[in-house]
C-alpha cells in the first residue's frame, strides 16, 4: 500500500478515536442541565458531580486524540492542514474557545463553594460541549461535500459557504448522536436515578439522531459516496438502532459498545467517501486536495509510520487501562459531602451551621 | 493594521501567555513528584500534606497550560498556512510526535493522579505523577526541536519542484546543535520557575504569623526545596546560556549583534565590550551613558576575550547581498528591533539572577532554626515568584524577536508565511476573542491560586489512602 494511503487511514483512525471518545464527553456536558436537575431522590449538585465523576479522569486524554489528529495531519498532509485550518477559520475559533471554557469548567467548577461560581461554569460546560458537537458536524459535512478551493490550494469561500443546509443538518446529527451516546455512557457508568433517566433519554435522543442521520447520510453519500461508504454508513445506522434496542432491555454494556461502533463507523463512512481526496474542490475537481498532492515526502511518512506503529499501541494500552482502573459505577454516596478547605466560602459556612 | 501584523501579535501574545504556565508545569510536576516520593520513603505526613497542597496548585496551573496549548497547535494552520505548507514536511513531524508521545502521557496520567488518591495503589499513584513529569519534558523536547529548526534549519533540502523545504535527515533535526543547548536551558529555566513558585508560597507561610506554628517546620522544608531548585536551575541556565551564545553567534550572528546593539564589527584583536545598561538617545542610535564590561561580549560570543563579533551594519549588507534574489527571503531590513532584543536579553539574565539572589538570601537567613520575621521577607516572597517567570518570557521574546524578519532563518521571512486567504477581519476577531478570554482567565486563575495559597495545606488525612482498606461505597477522596 502507498504510504499516503496508510496515513490517510491513520488520520481517519485518529478522528474516529477522537469522536468515539470525546463524543460521550460532549454528550455528558450537553445533558448537564437536563440530568443535573435535582428531585426528591437526588439533589442537583450531587447529580452534576456524579456526572462529572464519570468523565473526570478521562476527558483530557480523550481530547488528545484531537491534538494528535491535528499534528498528524500537519505532518503527513501539510496542505490539508493549511487549507482546512485557514479555510474554516471562524468555526475553528469557536470550537477552540468552547473547548477552552469547557475544560476549565471541569477543572474549576468545584474549586469554590458558591452557587454563582458553579452556575457560570455549568454554562461553560454546557455551551462548551454543545458548540463543538455542532460545529464538528458542520465541518465534516463540508469536508466531504467539498468547498471552493482555488489552484493555489486556498479556500476561497466565506463563513456562509460553510453554513449550507446539508452541513447544518450534519451539525444536528452530531448533536443528537452525541447526546444519545453520552446518555448511554452515563447509564453504563452511574447508579441510582441518573442511570435510569439517562437510559430513557438515550432512547429519545437516539431516535432523533437515527432519523436525522439517515437523511444526512443519504444526502451526503448520494452526492459523493461510493459503494463502500454506503455499506459502512448502513452498518453504522444498524449499529445505532441495535444500540437503542439493547438499551430498552437494560443491557448497558452492550448498548454502549454498539453505540461506540455506530459513532466510529459513521465517521469511518465519511473518510471512505472522501478517499482518495482529502478536501474536494467545488471550484474545479482538478484543484481538489488528494492524498498524493497534499502529502509530505515518503521519507517523512516513513519516519512517522515507524513512530505511529510503535507508540500508538502503547498509548492505546495505557489509556484503556485507565478506563479499566476507573471502571466502577459512580453514585451519590461516592460524592464527598465535606467541602474542601480551599473551596469554603461564607455560603458554605452558612449552610453548614444551619440545622 | 493588516492581517500580518495582527497574526504576529496574536502569535506573540498567545505563546507568551502559554509559556507562563508551561515552565511552572514542568518545574512543579518534578517538585511534587519528589515530595510524594519523599513521603512514601519517610512516611513523614508533612510531605504528604505538601504533595497535596502543591498538587492542587499544580492542577489549577496545568488546566490553563493545557487550554492555551490547544490554541497553539491550531494556530500554525489558521494564521500561518503558507508557512505550514513550506515547512510542513519537516515541522509537522515533531509536533505530531509530541502529541503522541508527550500529550497522551501527561493527560492520561494526570487524570489518574488527580482521581487516583485512595483509588489506586500508592506505588502506581506516585508513578503517575512521575509519568506526567516525563511527559512534560518530552513535550518540551519535541516542540523545541521544531523551534530550533526555525532558528537553525538542518536536515532538509529545498525542493524547487514542490517549492518547499523537505526533510532528508530527521536525526539531524532532533540533534540540531541549537536544540542541544536550548533544551537544557529551557528545562533548567523551568526548574527555576517551579522552584520559585514553591519558594514564594512556602516562604510566605513561613513569614506569616497567622500560619499555625505547628505547620512552620513543614513550610520551611518546602522553602528550602524551592530555593535549592532555583539555585541548581540557575547554575545550569548560566552554563547552557553561555553555550547558546556561542552557537547563536555561529548560526544567527545578527541576533548576537542585536543582543548588544553592536552596530559596527569589533576591530581586529580588540574584542567587543558588553554593556550592562545603556541610556541612549530616543531613536536608539546613539549612546549617552552606559556601564560596560570590556571584552565581555567577545567572550560570550566566541569564548575568547578578543574574538571578532560582527556588527549589525556589516551583517545587514551581507544578508542583503545573499538573500535578495528570492521572494521567500528578500526583505528590506534584516535587522530585528534592536531595543527589544537589547533589553529582553538583559532582563532575562537580570531577572533570573535576581531570583537566584533571593533564593540564596533565604537559604542563608534560614540557616539553623532562624526565623524570618522581617517584613522584607514578605516582599521577597511576592517578588521571587515573578522573577524567573518573567525571565522566561523575556528569553523567548529575545529568541523570537531576534530571529526577525525570518520565520525560518535564512529560508523564509515571516511576512511570506502568513495565511493568504485569511482576512484582517478574521484575524482581528480571533485576536479579540483570545485577548478577552485570556484576560478573564488570568483573573480567575490568579484568584484561585491566591485562594488556595492562603488556606494552606490541609491537615494530614485521618483515613487510610490505601484502596485495599477503603470501603467500596465510601466517598472518593477527590471528585470534581
Ligand atoms: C514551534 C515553533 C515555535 C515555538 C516553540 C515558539 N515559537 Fe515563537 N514564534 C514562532 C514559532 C515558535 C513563529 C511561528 O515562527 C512566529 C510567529 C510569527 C513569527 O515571526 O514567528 C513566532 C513568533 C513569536 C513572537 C512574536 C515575534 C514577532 O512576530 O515579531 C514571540 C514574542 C514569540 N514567538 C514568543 C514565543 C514564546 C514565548 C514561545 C514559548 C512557548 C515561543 N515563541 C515558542
Ligand atoms: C508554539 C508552539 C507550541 C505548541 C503548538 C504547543 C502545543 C501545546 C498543546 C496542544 C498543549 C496541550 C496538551 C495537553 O492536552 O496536555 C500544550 C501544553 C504544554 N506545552 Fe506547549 N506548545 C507550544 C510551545 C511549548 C513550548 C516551547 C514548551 C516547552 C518548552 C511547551 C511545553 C508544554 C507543556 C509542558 C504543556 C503541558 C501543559 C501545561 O503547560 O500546563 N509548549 N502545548
Ligand atoms: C547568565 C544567564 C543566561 C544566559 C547567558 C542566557 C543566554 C541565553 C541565550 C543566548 C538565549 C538565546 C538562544 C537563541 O536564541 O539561540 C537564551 C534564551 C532563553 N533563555 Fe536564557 N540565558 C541566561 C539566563 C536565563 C534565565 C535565568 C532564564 C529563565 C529563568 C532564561 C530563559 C530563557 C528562555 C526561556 C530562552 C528562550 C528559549 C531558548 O532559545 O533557549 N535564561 N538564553
Amino acid at each position: 500500500m502507498e504510504l499516503t494511503t496508510v496515513w490517510f487511514i491513520l488520520i481517519a483512525v485518529l478522528w474516529i478515536g477522537y469522536f468515539v471518545l470525546e463524543g460521550f464527553d460532549f454528550g455528558v456536558g450537553m445533558l448537564f442541565p437536563v440530568l443535573g436537575k435535582g428531585d426528591e431522590q437526588l439533589d442537583g449538585e450531587t447529580r452534576k458531580r456524579v456526572m462529572l465523576g464519570t468523565i473526570g479522569p478521562v476527558w483530557d486524554g480523550n481530547e488528545v486524540w484531537l491534538l494528535t489528529a491535528g499534528g498528524a495531519t500537519f505532518a503527513a498532509f501539510p496542505h490539508w492542514y493549511a487549507t482546512l485550518f485557514s479555510g474554516f477559520y471562524l468555526p475553528l475559533l469557536l470550537i477552540l474557545a468552547a473547548l477552552i471554557v469547557r475544560a476549565l469548567g471541569f477543572d474549576y467548577r468545584g474549586k469554590v463553594d458558591s452557587v454563582r461560581w458553579r452556575r457560570r461554569w455549568d454554562l461553560a460546560i454546557f455551551w462548551g460541549s454543545l458548540v463543538p458537537a455542532l460545529l464538528w458536524g458542520v465541518a465534516f459535512s463540508n469536508i466531504v461535500r467539498g468547498v471552493p478551493i482555488d489552484a493555489d490550494k486556498e479556500f476561497t469561500g466565506t463563513l456562509f459557504t460553510l453554513l449550507n443546509p446539508v452541513s447544518l443538518l450534519g451539525g444536528l446529527v452530531t448533536v443528537t448522536l452525541f447526546t444519545a451516546y453520552g446518555a448511554l455512557f452515563l447509564a453504563l457508568k452511574t447508579d441510582g436515578p441518573i442511570r435510569y433517566e439517562a437510559r430513557a433519554l438515550a432512547l429519545k435522543a437516539g431516535v432523533a439522531a437515527a432519523a436525522l442521520a439517515v437523511v444526512w447520510l443519504v444526502l451526503l453519500h448520494s452526492d459523493t459516496g461510493n459503494a463502500a461508504s454506503w455499506t459502512v454508513a448502513t452498518v453504522a445506522a444498524l449499529a445505532l438502532v441495535a444500540a437503542l434496542a439493547t438499551a430498552t432491555t437494560g443491557r448497558e454494556g452492550w448498548s454502549f459498545a454498539l453505540a461506540f461502533l455506530a459513532v466510529g463507523l459513521a465517521v469511518a463512512s465519511l473518510f471512505v467517501a472522501l478517499f482518495p481526496e482529502v478536501m474536494p474542490s467545488t471550484t474545479d475537481p482538478a484543484f481538489s486536495l488528494t492524498t498524493t498532492n497534499a502529502s509530505s515526502t515518503d521519507y517523512t511518512l516513513t519516519i512517522m509510520t515507524w513512530v505511529a506503529v510503535i507508540f500508538t499501541p502503547v498509548v492505546l494500552l495505557y489509556q484503556s487501562w485507565t478506563y479499566w482502573t476507573f471502571r466502577k459505577r459512580i453514585s451519590g454516596h461516592h460524592i464527598p459531602t465535606e467541602v474542601a478547605a480551599g473551596a469554603r466560602t461564607e455560603e458554605s459556612t452558612a449552610t453548614a451551621s444551619s440545622p | 493594521m493588516e492581517a500580518l501584523d495582527l497574526a504576529r501579535w496574536q502569535f506573540g501574545i498567545t505563546t507568551v501567555y502559554h509559556f507562563f504556565f508551561v515552565p511552572i508545569t514542568i518545574g512543579l510536576s518534578l517538585l511534587v513528584a519528589i515530595m510524594q516520593t519523599v513521603w512514601i520513603r519517610t512516611r513523614n505526613p508533612e510531605w504528604l500534606r505538601l504533595t497535596k497542597f502543591f498538587g492542587k496548585l499544580f492542577t489549577i496551573n496545568f488546566a490553563l497550560g493545557l487550554v492555551t496549548g490547544i490554541v497553539q497547535e491550531f494556530q500554525f494552520g489558521m494564521n500561518w498556512s503558507d508557512y505550514s505548507r513550506f515547512v510542513g514536511d519537516i515541522f509537522g513531524a515533531p509536533l505530531a510526535i509530541e502529541a503522541l508521545l508527550a500529550f497522551f502521557l501527561e493527560s492520561v496520567f494526570l487524570g489518574l493522579w488527580i482521581f487516583g488518591w485512595g483509588r489506586i495503589p500508592e506505588k502506581l499513584h506516585v508513578g503517575a505523577i512521575w509519568a506526567v513529569h516525563i511527559g512534560t519534558v518530552l513535550s518540551a523536547y519535541f516542540i523545541l526541536a521544531a523551534n530550533s529548526f526555525m532558528q537553525n534549519p538542518v536536515g532538509y533540502l529545498n525542493n524547487p519542484e514542490t517549492g518547499r523545504a523537505e526533510l532528508v535527515d530527521f536525526w539531524a533535526v532532533l540533534t540540531n546543535p541549537v536544540q542541544l543547548v536550548t533544551f537544557p536551558h529551557v528545562i533548567a529555566a523551568a526548574w527555576m520557575t517551579g522552584g520559585a513558585f514553591v519558594l514564594a508560597i512556602a516562604l510566605w507561610h513561613v513569614w506569616r504569623s497567622a500560619t499555625p506554628a505547628a505547620d512552620k517546620p513543614m513550610y520551611r522544608k518546602a522553602t528550602r526545596m524551592g530555593a535549592v531548585a532555583v539555585l541548581v536551575g540557575g547554575l545550569v541556565v548560566t552554563v547552557t546560556g553561555d553555550l547558546q551564545g556561542k552557537i547563536m553567534t555561529e548560526v544567527q550572528p545578527m541576533k548576537m549583534a542585536a543582543a548588544e546593539g553592536l552596530y559596527e564589527t569589533s576591530a581586529e584583536g580588540e574584542g567587543a565590550p558588553f554593556s550592562i545598561i545603556t541610556v541612549g538617545t530616543l531613536d536608539g542610535t546613539e549612546e549617552i551613558w552606559a556601564v560596560t564590561v570590556p571584552n565581555l561580549l567577545s567572550y560570550l560570543a566566541t569564548g575568547t576575550f578578543d574574538g571578532e563579533v560582527k556588527g549589525i551594519n556589516q551583517l545587514q549588507e551581507e544578508y542583503a547581498l545573499t538573500y535578495s534574489g528570492d521572494a521567500l527571503t528578500v526583505a528590506e531590513d534584516y535587522r530585528p528591533i534592536i531595543p527589544v532584543t537589547y533589553w529582553s536579553f538583559r532582563l532575562m539574565i537580570g531577572l533570573g539572577m535576581a531570583g537566584m539572589a533571593i533564593a540564596a538570601a533565604v537559604l542563608w537567613a534560614m540557616r539553623g532554626d532562624r526565623e524570618l520575621r522581617h517584613r522584607g521577607w514578605f516582599y521577597a516572597s511576592v517578588v521571587v515568584l515573578f522573577l524567573p517567570l518573567f525571565a522566561n518570557s523575556f528569553g523567548w521574546i529575545f529568541t523570537e524577536m531576534g530571529r526577525q524578519p525570518w520565520v525560518v532563518h535564512g529560508l523564509m521571512t515571516t511576512a511570506t508565511g502568513v495565511s493568504p486567504g485569511v482576512s484582517t477581519f478574521e484575524v482581528a476577531t480571533s485576536m479579540i476573542v483570545y485577548t478577552l478570554l485570556y484576560g478573564i482567565l488570568a483573573v480567575v486563575e490568579v484568584g484561585l491560586i491566591l485562594r488556595y495559597t492562603k488556606v494552606g495545606a490541609d491537615p494530614a488525612p485521618t483515613e487510610s489512602l490505601d484502596p485495599a482498606e477503603r470501603a467500596d461505597d465510601a466517598p472518593f477522596v477527590f471528585t470534581y
